[in-house]
């Protein structure tokens, strides 16, 4: 069902959620930032560091964006967004490769 | 002679979505490829430059970009109540999490407006070096993309809520399209924050 057919019983039981996500965002913001004072190596900071922001990403887009409960339609557009997204961060690759 | 744009409250019954909906994911879809093309051109940028700071935190004031991301984080909290409060059918509680979500807007602005003094201060300028073409370039357009949405949200905070009367529906629909454009921003800080000022 998407969110803009939900009744009021329904929005009163997703607002608990709201503040669920927004406390393990808070806490996510704090971790992202302890990563950064521990001075790893930059691969393993890379990695972990965007780890993190795509595990804050995907409850945003999940739970405020409401992308848990949404249509075909839109999954479909996102899917096809998403493998464009991919192959614009593969690009940085290729130049190292030296393609031509 | 008025246009009536079909299906802009009511979903499509072929996309099963109102068009409204159908179009701010759309336009959200062009904006991720926006910010994509961005976020490719720093990984280039980076692993080839030879002036690159060894951590962003060594040139970026860090405590207060931490402060921001909880702003945007808080704001998109306050943003999806604003829609939530419109299904339950209270004005008044929307007006009031909707003004949250513009004044911890302009948190995040005037923050931004220090960051940038102060590097303007040190002369530190786009052609300074690519790190600094790059910093300005990305967390300029994220902060345009900042300006649009408090725009957008003070219209329908004030005078574009007298729809909330006459369309109900089609208003709380306007909510939830411009709450889906603020997370979206929200979302794109998110990835910034580590990449320019923790990495």
């Amino acid at each position: 069902m998407s969110h803009g057919e939900m009744t009021v019983e329904e929005v009163k039981k997703h607002l608990r959620g709201y503040y669920v996500v927004f406390g393990a965002l808070l806490c996510l913001t704090i971790i992202t930032v302890a990563i950064s004072y521990l001075h790893l190596p930059i691969h393993l900071a890379i990695l972990l560091a965007m780890a993190v922001a795509s595990v804050k990403g995907g409850l945003v887009a999940a739970y405020f964006m409401h992308l848990i409960s949404e249509k075909k339609i839109i999954y479909s557009m996102l899917w096809l967004t998403l493998i464009l997204f991919i192959f614009l961060m593969l690009i940085p690759i290729f130049t190292l490769h030296g393609y031509k | 002679m008025s246009v009536i744009i079909p299906y802009i409250d009511k979903p499509n019954p072929v996309t099963g979505v109102t068009n409204a909906k159908l179009g701010i994911w759309l336009f959200l879809a062009s904006e991720v490829m926006l910010f994509g093309a961005l976020f490719s051109t720093l990984i280039i940028l980076r692993s080839s430059a030879t002036d690159w700071p060894a951590h962003g935190s060594d040139v970026l004031n860090v405590p207060l970009a931490t402060l921001n991301t909880v702003f945007l984080i808080t704001s998109s909290v306050t943003i999806v109540l604003s829609w939530a409060s419109l299904k339950m059918k209270n004005l008044m509680k929307f007006k009031l999490h909707m003004g949250l979500t513009v004044l911890l807007s302009f948190g995040f602005l005037i923050i931004k407006y220090f960051e940038y003094s102060s590097k303007f201060h040190h002369e530190h300028y786009p052609s300074t070096s690519t790190f600094y073409a790059v910093y300005f370039t990305m967390t300029g357009l994220h902060g345009l993309h900042v300006i649009g949405g408090i725009i957008t949200n003070l219209y329908l905070m004030g005078p574009g809520s007298k729809m909330w009367k006459t369309e109900p529906e089609r208003f709380t629909g306007r909510i939830e399209c411009a709450g889906l454009y603020w997370h979206f921003v929200d979302l794109v800080w998110i990835f910034l924050f580590p990449a320019l000022y923790l990495l």
